[in-house]
């Protein structure tokens, strides 16, 4: 018969094997050394902080300011104000640099805006192909400017969300100068 | 596929049957052979497959059937309306509303201001199309039906049956060895009853090996040598580990996964990572952006992982609490005002002495996300994929080299210093990648 002493000693490395298994658990962060050089003294991007009310180092910016170099959007996001930008608002690029604006532009509407639009603008995106989103519009079934193309950028409309997060004031009229050439492609 | 015209019952009843079958099977036949089955009936003329299509590529943006979107639900709509008013409305709804016509405007105040589209593209054989689906949507493939059901069921039985085996194979197992002990027990009795004696290995007198190892001096020393050593390699190993999160996979507050969005649809990183082209830190998306696509997909429908447990439901009830956060009131479709911030647990975390820039290697160096992150796109629960240590972010540098192309920024001295160096192309190193004060300051 096994005696007492063997049955001690697995019990002894199978202990061992489940503390050492046990001890890595990959849903906690690893041990620091020293963590006071690990951890910012300032606030860090998205940290917790007791520095403001709701806690956040996040935060909206202060009701009637604006950040500096930012132009305010002239034209309301309503239907009077999509037709005014829809008439007179011109893009401020200089159209003697297109070919850089418009190879920007691609890289950021298939970034953005090909997921829906398709790459082609033809509303064949792969999240309608996959009828994640369906009803997106064809650029060539639809009555559009330069202005009434970046004020949809800008507000969104209907379904579709404001891109003005994700792009600035001169990537939205590059992303804009595109899809004017994906739309006279598509018509021709 | 040509069909003979005649018009006696049996055989319009058989065609009629068959465009109903292959309406089941494929829109695509069922358009072909659907036109000659139903010519002879103007008012039957209207192809609500047709009109499924029509209705998808035009109207599903902004209207489902029984749901309220941004638009309302259209089931029935055919019913509420004029034909002739819906052929205006739907071609020109503003030009309706401005003529004052009063179920125009009717309409207007309860929905503004949201403004329906204008489809001018749309024939008057379109829009009938259109509302013969809204009328009466064909019920969904009932064999496509059929084959997703039985296909989800075999997943299903599999990821069960699995478990099954598994649990059978460890009482097989465990019964095996409470046999064994019986049987040694028992044998062990019947030795004893037979007068057997068991020798044991303590009955003879021997040097016991401790002692025997203890007397050879040269062992002893070559293993004290090799523990020590190898203690030594351990110890290294686990102090170089320290503070290195490899592997790290936090749950988080929502169960996103970027398998789902990154691989199966596709999404570019940059899409909700906006400001890692522009900014040192690469930004979690606020949640406008996350509404940017799930105003339209308030539940999941593509495929199920039954084995962890990722479920349609499981996948929608992770949905509904963007809503939460987000403070979006999918039956009314709008906010409630009342939103909460994700608490997200951080995974990639440089120590506070390490300066990184996501705008430097993802815009100005091009390097694609998954060279640090891994392939985030397989990834359903996300983790840390490289160390981040220092020893990695060196190597990359002696390994990677500049991109010059199209960048002003570097021309001059590119030139320069591949002249010093001899070399045609810079690695980042060479570029100044290694020193000190490029990260440290």
């Amino acid at each position: 018969m096994i005696d007492m002493k063997s049955y001690i000693n697995i019990g002894i490395i199978l202990g061992a094997a489940l503390l050492m298994t046990s001890c890595f658990n990959s849903s906690k962060p690893n041990y620091q050394y020293f963590p006071n050089m690990y951890e910012a003294v300032g606030y860090e991007t998205y940290a917790e902080t007791d520095a403001f009310a709701n806690g956040m180092e996040a935060q909206v910016p202060p009701a009637n300011t604006i950040k500096r170099g930012w132009i305010p959007y002239a034209y309301e996001n309503s239907i009077e104000g999509k037709a005014a930008a829809y008439a007179e608002l011109i893009s401020p690029l200089d159209s003697l640099s297109s070919d850089d604006n418009l190879a920007v532009g691609k890289e950021l509407y298939d970034i953005y805006c090909a997921v829906c639009h398709g790459t082609k603008g033809d509303g064949k995106g792969i999240l309608t192909e996959r009828e994640k989103i369906l009803g997106v519009p064809s650029y060539k079934d639809r009555d559009l400017t330069e202005g009434s193309i970046y004020h949809v950028i800008y507000y969104g409309i209907n379904s579709m969300g404001s891109y003005a997060a994700q792009l600035n004031e001169k990537e939205r009229w590059q992303v804009t100068e595109y899809v004017e050439k994906l739309r006279a492609d598509l018509l021709k | 596929m040509k069909k003979v015209k005649h018009r006696n019952s049996t055989s319009r009843i058989l065609g009629i049957s068959l465009a109903v079958l292959l309406t089941f099977s494929t829109s695509l036949f069922a358009q072909e052979t659907e036109a000659p089955a139903e010519a002879a009936t103007t008012e039957a003329a209207a192809d609500p497959a047709k009109g499924k299509s029509l209705f998808n590529a035009n109207c599903a943006a902004c209207h489902k059937l029984n749901q309220k979107r941004t638009g309302p639900a259209l089931a029935g709509v055919g019913g509420k309306y004029e034909r002739e008013w819906l052929y205006k409305w739907i071609r020109n709804s503003q030009g309706l509303i401005k003529s004052g016509d009063a179920d125009a405007v009717a309409l207007w105040e309860e929905w503004q201001p949201s403004v329906m589209n204008s489809f001018p593209q749309l024939s008057d054989e379109d829009i009938d199309n259109i509302l013969a689906y809204t009328d009466a949507p064909p019920p969904s493939p009932p064999p496509g039906e059929e084959v997703t059901g039985a296909t989800g069921g075999g997943t299903q039985g599999s990821g069960i049956s699995n478990e099954i085996i598994l649990t059978a194979l460890v009482l097989v197992f465990g019964i095996l060895v409470v046999m064994l002990l019986l049987v040694n027990k028992t044998l062990r009795r019947i030795a004893e009853a037979n007068g057997v004696e068991l020798v044991t290995e303590e009955g003879e007198k021997r040097l016991p090996i401790w002692k025997a190892f203890v007397q050879n001096q040269f062992l002893v020393l070559v293993s004290v040598i090799f523990l020590m050593l190898s203690g030594a390699y351990f110890a290294y190993g686990y102090l170089m580990q320290v503070g290195v999160d490899q592997g790290y996979k936090p749950v988080q507050p929502i169960h996103f996964s970027h398998k789902i969005h990154a691989g199966d649809n596709e999404i570019d990183c940059k899409y909700c990572h906006s400001s890692a082209r522009v900014s040192k830190t690469s930004g979690i998306p606020s949640l406008n952006v996350c509404m940017n696509c799930h105003k339209s997909i308030p539940e999941y429908t593509g495929e199920e992982d039954l084995a962890n447990g990722y479920t349609k439901d499981f996948y929608t009830k992770e949905i509904q609490k963007l809503y939460e956060a987000v403070g979006w009131d999918d039956a009314n479709q709008q906010y409630t005002g009342e939103s909460s911030p994700v608490k997200w647990v951080r995974i990639h975390n440089l120590p506070d002495f390490a300066y990184f820039n996501h705008s430097q290697h993802v815009t100005v160096a091009g390097i694609e996300c998954q060279k640090c992150h891994g392939p985030v796109e397989e990834m359903e629960v996300m983790y840390q994929f490289s160390p981040l240590t220092m020893g990695w972010c060196v190597n990359c540098h002696r390994e990677t080299n500049v991109k010059v192309e199209g960048n002003e920024y570097y021309e001059k001295i590119h030139e320069e210093l591949s002249k010093k160096y001899g070399v045609d192309k810079l690695t980042a190193a060479q570029m100044g990648g290694l020193e000190c004060g490029k990260c440290h300051y």
